[in-house]
């Protein structure tokens, strides 16, 4: 069964269409690569998906599961709304990491917060905490920046910043990781630091969906490779069947201008 | 001698009524503010507009105009006169000051990045832990300079509590005045450089304290 199946997406802004009917399915452990120009809508896929914002028309499943439907008017509960979010993580572009919280505790705020609901918690409290801290330290220590767990994120560098923000979606355990250029607020020199966390974490067969303009990066880190144009995928398949011999007249062009 | 004791032993008097007007006010206006924050800021357009015509009112008229109507209007058009004139002191700054502060935290939560309430969004939080957690110290460090100013105005607000008869020190002081003596008038500026001074150093320290982070 498939992790992730997207369903006939659809979403407009006022009378900007900007999403016209997006469908894709991704199975556990893969890695999928979304290209496209700027405006092609890629970043609103991950934000519908991602439940930021609210697709106009369209189904979502996890594992099989419909955790979104567009057609179903009755507004989730709050439970389900946080149940359905948990399934996914997002990596923005900039980072979006609380200024006010060290590295750790931007790590551990959100688990710590959710632990509270757990049976358990006022008993195990203490216990709770410690495991929720060494698994933050853990994920840091993954990302390579145990030493700078106490920092806070004016005192990092945009590289590290966006590792951060990397091990802070890890915390929650998400079935599907998303990100959203996450390179591309980055100097140059930084986005290699950023990329080769990622490439580890395919390596790991972490399920993801990763919008990116690396091209070289997309061909080696991804099982799939969708290409997004004006709202619609355009193209999809094997990374050397879209990147190296590209069907479609339009993937072939932005191909070409993104080579130049 | 005996003149100065007199003297410093009715401003001290008069300016008990001050410091009771501005903690007062403080303490009350302080949460009440929020309260018209989430009413001016709220997607329920009704509430919306009575919040922000209540803030364009208290903001666009004196508050020295707002002391004589919250004086006399409850006696007038409800027949409930209020029998303190310092609860209607305290009526009146609290509604003002609740207004003034309301502004600045709308503006200070406005300022806050859309990515911060979403990337506590997207990692679970609900929407009062994503305001209680994330937003609100961002907002509180933001405020707090605004926040500085308007305290220290509310400081030498307090004398106008005199115009509907609350003896504060200005008051006690132009009773001197009247036999003749100007000194005591001038000394209250003393009282008043002295508390600001010290609001002044205490605000200081608060931005220093939450200077830790930038952002
Ligand atoms: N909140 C919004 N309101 C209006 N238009 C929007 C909004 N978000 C995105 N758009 C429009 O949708 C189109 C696609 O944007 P986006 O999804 O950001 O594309 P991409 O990430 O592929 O560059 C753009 O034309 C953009 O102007
Ligand atoms: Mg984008």
């Amino acid at each position: 069964m498939s992790i992730l199946e997207v369903n006939n997406i659809h979403k407009s802004f006022g009378k900007t269409k900007v999403l016209q009917g997006v469908d894709f399915t991704m199975e556990r452990g893969e890695v999928l690569v979304i290209l496209g120009s700027s405006g092609s809508g890629k970043t609103t896929l991950l934000r519908c998906l991602n439940f930021l914002e609210t697709a106009d028309k369209g189904k979502i499943f996890v594992d099989g599961r419909l955790i979104f439907d567009a057609d179903n008017k009755q507004k989730p509960s709050r439970a389900e709304i946080r149940e359905r979010q948990l399934n996914f993580g997002l990596v923005f572009q900039s980072f979006n990491l609380f200024p006010q919280y060290s590295a750790l505790e931007n790590v551990t705020l959100a688990p710590k917060l959710l632990a509270k609901e757990r049976a358990d918690f006022k008993r195990n409290k203490a216990a709770i905490y410690d495991e929720i801290e060494k698994n933050a330290i853990a994920l840091l220590d993954d990302v390579g920046l145990k030493d700078k767990m106490n920092n806070y994120p004016c005192e990092l560098s945009g590289g590290q910043q966006q590792r951060v923000s990397i091990a802070r979606a890890m915390a929650q355990d998400p079935k599907i990781l998303f990100f959203d250029e996450p390179t591309s607020a980055l100097d140059p020199e930084l986005t290699g630091e950023v990329l080769k966390i990622i490439r580890s974490l395919a390596a790991e067969h972490k399920t993801m969906v990763i919008v990116t303009h690396e091209i070289e990066f997309a061909r080696n880190v991804a099982d799939k490779i969708v290409f997004m144009s004006e709202g619609v995928i355009v193209e999809q398949g094997a990374p050397e069947e879209v990147i190296d011999h590209p069907k479609q007249e339009r993937t072939r062009a932005f191909l070409n201008k993104l080579s130049k | 001698m005996d003149r100065l004791s007199e003297v410093s032993a009715s401003l001290v008097g008069g300016f008990e009524y001050n410091c009771i007007i501005f903690f007062c006010t403080l303490v009350m206006a302080v949460p009440l503010g929020l309260v018209i924050t989430f009413g001016s800021m709220s997607r329920f357009k009704p509430l919306k507009w009575v919040s922000k015509t209540f803030v364009w009112i208290i903001r666009g008229t004196p508050l020295m105009l707002q002391l004589f109507v919250v004086l006399y209007a409850p006696g007038l058009i409800f027949d409930i006169p209020i029998k303190s004139r310092m609860t209607a002191v305290l009526i009146a700054f609290v509604i003002n000051y609740a207004a003034y502060f309301s502004e600045i935290y709308r503006g200070g939560i406005e300022s806050i990045p859309k990515g911060q309430y979403e990337a506590g969004q997207v990692l679970g939080l609900t929407k009062p832990q994503v305001f209680f957690k994330v937003v609100l110290f961002q907002v509180i460090k933001r405020v707090i300079p605004a926040m500085g100013n308007e305290i220290i105005t509310l400081v030498k607000d307090t004398s106008l509590a005199r115009i509907i008869g609350v003896t504060e020190i200005i008051m006690c002081a132009e009773r001197f005045t009247k036999q003749g003596l100007i000194w005591p008038l001038f000394s209250t500026g003393l009282f008043f450089l002295a508390f600001c001074g010290i609001l002044t150093l205490l605000f200081g320290y608060i931005e220093k304290k939450l200077d830790y982070y930038k952002g």
